[in-house]
Order: structure tokens, then sequence, then C-alpha cells
């Protein structure tokens, strides 16, 4: 019996609905014998019909009725079909539900569910990172499960949180994850996770970036280099001290994320190791991202913008030479 | 009151004013939005006084000309309704309870204000009572009202409903579509006020929008909708009022599109020289208050001595209020609690 990463995210929620009245999910295509565009709300609207509920395409509504619910005592769970049309509802989630808790004393309890990342001919609108975004303004907490254990754990508490949580959940990783059975509890929300260890390189990274990474790790093992890799969990907070640590074990420091390269978490990454752990460092830190143009559609052209464990192990032999 | 299926056609005054002249009740309700607005339009003038003399940093926004349907959004409102007033409804939050003081407070940036220095003049509210907080992005709260009222429907509560307040310019966004038809939709006891105040700052309507009456979209949602004149204080009552019992009753959704200029610019900033002569002679550029004031002497409701203590009160209160707030603290940087989400133990910590 194994489980996927999407069925973990659909496990979750149907846990939240048995044993939190106030949960309701809310989102496109989500209710009905439908289940939502990627079936992570299948057979729920069965279970609970008045708790899991169709909206129109109106994301910029669907997250303020959200709030709305939130302000009343509610704990809703939004999806968005994809990532990308979050765009839509930035207004809300930036200006409404970020500001909400600074401006009037009132928190604002809302998990929106992000469908994120890159797969094969998704194209331009269907395959954006858009947790550097969200995390650029105060507010909100980005988490970005990488592994099945967590997809689970972290969605149940991203909906205890009494804050805004924008929950990344990475399209690539629903089918090829799985894990054997489903934790009760993960780590602490914000605390990062060593997912390999090794004393010649780190890693930082997070989503799917983390299964790559891991990926050259194994591959750098056969040539006898040890790499760390730091899942981070949460792009927001930074878990800065599980960074620096291991960069103090490793003397190098390789930050990856699936995300456009201006500004964003591998950014930030090395920002703070620099400016807090700079005497840490035998080698300046190194990023890997996805190139400055929109995601392109035909395979050829995507598996060269997305930074898989090719590129990712190329930046990573030569940092080790430095 | 126009209804929908009306348009085009003159409102009638004349009914609801025989209705005043012989229902003492209605009298009663017609005195009471008088003593808002007359308190509200007090309030303003003493904050555009202090705004003058350099008093209060940031803006100041007033609802000069558009207090008759203010008052009128927040009268109805009972206990447990939930309640979207926007940049123009001081008369409206004052009716629905919202204490002077928090007004003085915001504007002159007291720590003890609701918003306590974080957020500034009608930038503000009290969630927890059920006065929401506006963001400046123009019909972004329709659809929190609409997830208002479905938590409390969800919840099993009953007789509430809520109301929120637009402008025409504001009803050219795509957040207030968005809004209206997800409330619809959603079938929620919702009365939407929008006020056709003919400029969005200084654009005037045949730039914002080109239908003959913003009430005709009141079909395409799936509202009710009823266009009137906003200066008129008995006409938004009875119209608004109607709105709000019939929202209670379970109807659809209710739009009342209201017709009043906009007696002040944007904000005191702004002198409005873009208004026209000729806009200024139009009848929805009449003074609600001036109005109203006018109808009490006409018909008799009270005394010129009674009208003069309703007067004094209201100084009386704002100067209480304004004083009280400018004895208070201001925040102060370096010892504000900048963290901004309510789970502290996960606040990110740069450095």
């Amino acid at each position: 019996m194994s489980i996927t990463y999407l069925e973990a995210i659909r496990e979750a929620q149907a846990k939240l609905l048995r044993e939190d009245e106030r949960v309701f999910i809310y989102g496109q295509d989500v209710g009905g014998v439908f289940g939502g565009a990627f079936k992570a709300t299948k057979g729920l609207a069965k279970e609970f019909p008045n708790r899991v509920l169709n909206t129109p395409i109106s994301e910029d509504a669907i997250v303020g009725t959200a709030i709305g619910a939130a302000l009343q005592g509610m704990r809703p769970i939004v999806e968005m079909q994809f990532a990308d049309f979050s765009s839509i509802a930035l207004n809300q989630i930036l200006n409404q539900a970020g500001t909400h808790y600074w401006r009037t004393n009132i928190p604002v309890p809302i998990t929106v569910r992000l469908p994120s990342g890159g797969t094969k001919g998704s194209g331009p609108f269907h395959s954006q990172s858009m947790e550097s975004i969200y995390a650029h303004y105060p507010g909100l907490i980005v988490m970005t499960p990488a592994t099945v254990e967590d997809a689970y754990t972290m969605l149940i508490d991203a909906v205890a949180i009494d804050d805004p949580v924008i929950y990344c959940e990475h399209k690539y990783l629903y089918y090829h994850l799985k894990a054997e059975k489903l934790p009760d509890k993960g780590l602490p929300t914000g605390r990062a996770r060593i997912a390999r260890e090794g004393r010649d390189l780190t890693i930082v990274t997070y989503s799917a970036m983390v299964q790559e990474s891991l990926a050259v790790a194994e591959e750098l093992a056969r040539e006898n280099f040890e790499i760390e890799v730091v899942d981070l969990r949460t792009v927001k907070p930074l878990d800065t001290d599980t960074v620096l640590a291991s960069v103090a074990r490793t003397g190098r420091l390789l930050a990856v994320g699936e995300s456009f390269p201006w500004g964003g978490a591998t950014a930030e990454i090395i920002a703070r190791v620099t400016s807090e752990g700079f005497h840490l460092l035998d080698a300046a830190p190194v990023r890997v991202n996805a190139k400055d143009t929109p995601i392109p559609y035909h395979p050829n052209l995507w598996s060269t913008h997305r930074p898989g464990a090719k590129l990712i192990a190329q930046k990573a032999r030569a940092l080790l030479k430095e | 009151m126009l209804q929908t299926a009306q348009r085009g056609k003159k409102s009638k005054k004349t009914a609801p004013e025989k209705a005043a002249a012989t229902k003492p009740a209605v009298h009663e309700r017609f005195l009471e939005a008088f003593r808002w607005m007359l308190l509200s339009r007090t309030l303003e003038e003493k904050l555009v006084s202090l705004y003058r003399g350099g008093h209060i940093t940031g803006g100041v926004y007033i609802g000069k000309g558009q207090e008759a349907v203010s008052v009128a959004c927040g009268l109805f409102l009972q206990k447990g309704d939930i309640f979207a007033p926007l940049i123009r409804d001081q008369a409206g939050r004052s009716a629905f309870g919202e204490p002077l003081v928090d007004v003085a407070r915001t504007y002159l940036g007291s720590r003890q204000g609701p918003m306590r220095g974080r957020d500034g003049n009608i930038h503000r509210g009290r969630p927890g009572d059920n006065c929401l907080a506006m963001i400046s992005h123009l019909g972004a709260m329709v659809s929190v009202v609409v997830g208002s009222l479905m938590a409390k429907r969800l919840r099993g509560e009953k007789n509430f409903i809520g109301l929120s307040c637009i402008g025409e310019g504001g009803m050219q966004t795509g957040a207030f579509h968005e809004g209206m038809n997800i409330a619809a939709v959603e079938q929620v006891p919702l009365v939407i006020v929008a006020t056709n105040n003919h400029y969005a700052y200084s654009t005037p309507n045949d730039r914002e929008f080109a239908c003959a009456d913003l009430v005709e979209r009141a079909v395409g949602y799936g509202f009710e909708g009823y266009s009137i004149d906003g200066t008129d204080l008995n006409t938004c009552l009875e119209a608004i009022g109607s709105a709000v019992q019939r929202a209670r009753a379970g109807r659809p959704p209710q739009l009342v599109v209201a017709s009043a200029l906009r007696l002040s610019g944007h904000g005191e900033h702004d002198d409005a020289s873009y208004v026209t002569d000729e806009i200024r002679r139009q009848p929805f550029a009449q003074d609600c208050v001036k109005l109203a004031e006018k109808k009490i002497v006409d018909l008799g409701l009270v005394d010129a001595a009674k009208l003069q203590s309703w007067k004094d009160d209201a100084r009386k209160q704002v100067d209480d209020a304004m004083a009280t707030a400018q004895q208070e603290a201001a925040p102060e940087g370096a010892k504000e609690d900048w963290c901004a989400i309510s789970t502290r133990e996960l606040a990110d910590q740069p450095e």
C-alpha cells in the first residue's frame, strides 16, 4: 500500500473536514463528482456536500470570500486551480489578508492551496512558482512541501495556523512521489529538514527541487563528494539557523529554486548566508534558478528552462572546485 | 424610488413626503437620521479645518453631499449584521455605532485608536464588531462581506444581512464584478449601496461607464435593483430600509444606486475644479443636509431652538473626541511591535 503526494493532500483535507467543522473548501471545480482539476478533492463533496463548494472563475472573489468567512471564525481552504491564476487574487491575498492582522489586530486564518511549478507541456500560464512573490509581502506564511509526509502534515498545520498560509504544492510531485504511510506529525512549521547529510557542499532548496537535488547528491557521491541537502519546507519563515549550521559544516552553498532568477527565495538564502555567515564560506555562494523568460511549452525548451538535476550537478561540481 | 424595470422615469418624492407628514414613527426616524448627518457634517468640517491647519498627516476624505445615502446604510443594520463602509460613509459609520473617538484617533494617529497609527483616515474599522476595515483597492470589500455571510449561514445563524457601500467609480473594477456575481451565486442576504457621485476622482461619468443607468446591471448579476435620488433623505431611508428588509426576508441580493454629487474634492488636497458649472446646477448637486433641515423646518418637526441645540451638541461631541485623541501618545517607531502575523513564533527574522 502506497500513497502519493496528491493523495496525501486529499487525505489531509478529508481529515480536516471530518475533524473541524470550521473547515470548508472553496474553489473552481473542487465540488460535485469532479473533485478538482487534479482530483485533490475527489470524493470530498460526496461526504461533505455543503462544505466543498464549486465557485465561478473569480479568483479575487474566491479569496475575498474566504477572508470574510475566516473573519467570522471559519477555516477556509481555497484551491487555486493553478498557482499561476492566483495572480488575479494577489490583491485579496497581499492587501487584504496580508495586511489585516497588522492593521486591525485580527488575524485571517485562510489557507490558499497553489498547484505550482512546471510539468511537461504546460507552458507559460500553467507552470509558475509563485512562492517568492508571496514571501516578499508581509503577513503571509509560505509553505513549500517536498515530500508526501510534509504534504500531509503541513496542510493540516496550515489550517491550524491563525494567519494566512500560502501552501505551494508541486504538480510535478503529485503522482511521482510516494510514501508507505502518512505520519501523525511532522517537523514544526518553519523548521528546515536535513534531507541528506554531507560535508562538502550544502544545497539549500525546497519543493520539487529537493528531489532533483537529492538525485544530484546521489550522483556526486559516486564521485566521492558528500553533498548535504537542506529542504527548507517553508520559504517564509526561512530557517536561517539550519542553513547556517549546514554551511558551517560544508563551507559551500548552492541555493536552488525553480522560480525566475530575479530576487526570490534563492537570492534571500544567499543574502542571509553572506550577511550572517560570510566567515563560514570557503567559496562564493552560487544559485540555480529557471531562466529569465516565460516558461516554454515545448518539452525540449522546458527541460532547458527548468533547473533540473543536470544543471544543478554542473553548478555543484564547479563550486566544489572553487 | 425607481425599480430596475422603470428606468428612465423621474423619482417621485411626493408619496414618501406625504407618508412622512402623517406617520410620527417615520418622523422620528427622519430626525434620528438627520442628527447622524449633522454629526457627520460637523465632524468632517472639523477634520477639514485640522487638515488645513496642518494637524493631520496624510489625507482627509469626506462624505459631504452623500450623508443621506450613507446614514441610511448604517441606520437599519442590527447586531450581527455586517457593514463594509467606504470612503464617504462617516454618517453610516456613526449610525452603525462607530464611536467618534475612533475617527479622531485614526486621523490623528493615536496609538489608542483601532488602527494604532498603523493605518489612517478612512481606512479603519472594527472587524470584531462586524464593521470591516476597508482597503483602498475598490470593489475588494464586496466578496469579503459575501464570505462573512456565508460563514454565518454555515454556522446556522439566522436573521443577519450584510451591507457594502461602493461608488460608481468602484463599480468599474473587476473585483466589484466578481464580488457581485459570487454574491448572487451564493444567494447571500446582501445589500449593495452604490452612490454615483458623478466623478471618480476627476473623471466624469461619461468616461467611467456607458450604460444609461448603473442599476441596469442588477438584472445581469441576479440582483434586484433600485435607482434613487441620493439627495433626499426620506427617499434614501425608504429605499435602503426596504432593501435591507427584503434582504433579511430572503429575497435575492439588493442593489441600490443613488445619485448625489460629491460636494468636496476627492480628498481635501483636491479643489474639485474639474466639476463643471453645468453639473453644479443639476438636482443631484443639492446638499442633502440642507434639504433635510429645510424639510424639518417646513414641516415644523422641531423648533429652531431644538435644531440649534442639536448643532451645539454635535459640535461638543466632535470637540470632545478630538480633544481626547489630541492628548494621546503617538506611536513610536523604536517601540513598535514590528510583527505582521499573530503566530509570533513563525515570524521571519532576516537579521
